[in-house]
């Protein structure tokens, strides 16, 4: 894992930790911008993590690109020090599959697919060799996602499965991609998922719905008020499938602003993880109980 | 306190200096696309350079003052007119409370501001009063401006008439327009004899061109140094694993069509970017129309540095020309 650095331009330096997707190219982005945040450089104006790289803004009226890179550049050596260990939450997402919303659209879109004769669910499910719908359900929603971004639109998490290489799920995006998606569609794309925080374009598979809203720009819904997007890159997320009752009842309950998403407190250690990956998904899933 | 939309307009947003420092949720910067304009403007009527005010595309509104006030339309070339009558751009006049600005058709440019003294009221949201209409978020009720529209305006300062900014001091585009870029990011997955090319060829402003970002084509195609896929990045050789877009890069979707993101930014995905147009010339992109040529021309980091002085020094003038 070779770290590369890029100018973007004269406000940018882009990052790449590695070229493939890992959660040891996650974590050294996680890591690195962390330690970023915490040094308070004079001059930085945003820092994004991103899945296997990241990107700072600066000013360089106010520090100078080539110091920003040497900057960055020590920061990464002493943050490789560091223990991957992470303060962070694990929040329940109820899912809806097979809802009846996205069913209505990745029909519409049909012409667009890979597969125009079985659902974006049946297909995903027969290329990763699982048992139909059921067995897929239970491979989506069996084991946590780490986020591991946030971003192409405001709130928008990617999502990358805490498993083993060989079990993550993995689907191609749309041949041409849709005009409209649902908002709050569960989504999937190469080895990520993803949540639609607006209703919107989009090129993703399309395997359900959550009535839980993560983006309020008018900060209206409880758990939004203090800061309208839901999802930091870190937070490790769980679905948990509902039918339509549950569906319709939590929309209600949000509505009436009763509300209140599960979420604990947790923290997470890549090297516990990496040593007993079942053991230790049953632990951090175990929180929510 | 306040002006009443009458027509539209194609697309007109309140816009200021942007929202720095939610691009790491997907929030981008958004803000005047040629901020140079944006604050003229706002110079021209004794507001603070980073006061709202309109974003105008193409086509103007028609506008209905509901006080007395000082404006200033910059930028485009979009000739305004009250109640009928031509007013000069880049210079400020006196609207009485009644009077009705609409606009004549554009001559040259894209994007014209109209600043009013006092600035446009809208709320404050994260720090700006930019609209940014993907996510619903600021300006008037996040979106861009309809007909019966009733926007509150701050309380103005001194009335400041007939101030000028001088033509030397105002910037727009050549033709083609010349865009600086330092390319990177993932420069190294084109060939180098394809990476001559893309900055020898004379590309076009393409219809798809909006506060996203501008699309161009017209050039050749570009080759890629093969490789396998890494894991989690897609097959077509593009791809990349999602990563952060920087504002400017330039991004070219299966090795065809250049798209250079703007101030309203997707703020990642997963397509290879040949580099990033330099911060001086970001203001030249909110200028062009569709089927403009344009060419990318590639500089050094000091030349990108000092191509920022330059800017800097010109608003410096610019503020003196109007002090």
């Amino acid at each position: 894992m070779k770290t590369r650095y890029s100018f973007g331009g004269d406000e940018h330096i882009f990052v790449e930790c590695d070229e493939e997707m890992s959660l040891q190219a996650f974590f050294k982005s996680l890591s690195i911008t962390n330690a970023v945040k915490e040094a308070k450089i004079a001059g930085v104006t945003e820092i994004c993590p991103a899945n296997a790289s990241f990107q700072i803004k600066f000013n360089p009226d106010v520090i100078a690109p080539e110091d920003m890179l040497k900057e960055l550049k020590e920061i990464e050596t002493s943050a490789a020090k560091g223990k991957s260990v992470l303060k962070t939450r694990i929040i329940e997402i109820p899912v809806y599959y097979n809802d009846p919303w996205t069913h209505e659209t990745l029909m519409r879109f049909r012409e667009r697919h890979q597969d125009p004769t079985s659902t974006d669910i049946e297909y995903t499910a027969r290329i990763n060799n699982l048992d139909g719908v059921d067995g897929f359900i239970k491979a989506h929603s069996g084991a946590p996602w780490f986020v591991s971004m946030v971003g192409f639109v405001a709130g928008l998490p990617f999502l990358y499965q805490m498993v083993d290489r060989a079990r993550q799920i993995q689907s191609p995006k749309y041949l041409r991609p849709r005009t409209d998606t649902p908002r709050l569609t569960v989504g999937h794309g190469g080895c990520f998922g993803c949540i639609y925080s607006v209703r919107g374009a989009g090129g993703y598979q399309m395997f359900g719905i959550t009535p839980m809203p993560i983006y309020d720009p008018n900060q209206k819904i409880k758990y939004l008020q203090d800061f309208m997007c839901l999802f930091k890159p870190g937070d490790i997320v769980k679905w948990r499938p509902i039918g339509r009752d549950e569906y319709d009842a939590t929309v209600a309950d949000v509505d009436a602003g009763k509300f209140a998403p599960v979420m604990r407190d947790v923290t997470f250690s890549l090297d516990e993880f990496q040593a007993d990956m079942n053991g230790y998904n049953a632990k951090l899933m175990g929180a929510l109980k | 306190m306040s002006i009443r939309i009458i027509t539209p307009g194609l697309s007109t947003t309140v816009q200021d200096l942007g929202r720095p420092g939610y691009y790491h949720i997907g929030i981008p910067l958004s803000g005047a696309m040629d901020m140079l304009a944006a604050q003229s403007a706002n110079l021209l009527v004794g507001n603070p350079e980073g006061a709202a005010l309109l974003e105008v595309v193409f086509m103007g509104p028609e506008v209905e003052f509901q006080r007395d006030a000082t404006v200033a339309v910059t930028g485009a070339e979009l000739p305004p007119k009250i109640n009928g009558e031509e007013r000069p751009t880049w210079t400020s006049f006196a609207v009485k409370k009644g009077d009705v600005l609409s606009f004549a058709f554009l001559k040259k440019g894209a994007r014209a501001y109209v600043a009013i003294s006092g600035g446009i009221d809208v709320p404050v949201v994260l720090g700006s009063r930019s609209t940014y209409t993907l996510g619903a978020l600021g300006g008037f009720e996040g979106r861009k401006l309809a007909a019966g529209d009733v926007l509150p305006l701050g309380e103005a300062g001194n009335i400041r008439e007939g101030r000028t900014v001088p033509e030397a001091l105002r910037r727009s585009p050549g033709s083609p327009a010349e865009l600086r870029i330092l390319t990177g990011i993932y420069w190294h997955r084109i060939t180098e004899a394809s990476g001559r090319q893309f900055l020898a060829d004379t590309w076009k402003v393409a219809p798809e061109a909006d506060r996203i970002g501008y699309r161009f084509r017209g050039g050749k195609p570009l080759d890629f140094v093969t490789r396998e896929p890494p894991f989690g990045a897609g097959s077509d050789p593009s791809n990349i694993v999602d990563a952060c877009y920087p504002y400017g890069s330039i991004q070219v979707p299966s090795g065809t069509e250049p798209i250079v993101l703007h101030r309203d930014a997707v703020s990642g995905g997963g397509y290879f970017m040949v580099g990033a147009v330099i911060s001086a010339d970001m203001d030249l992109i909110g200028q062009l129309q569709p089927h403009m040529p344009a060419r990318f021309e590639a500089v050094t980091m000091e030349q990108a540095l000092l191509a920022r002085n330059d800017r800097s020094r010109l608003i410096d003038r610019i503020r003196q020309a109007l002090a």
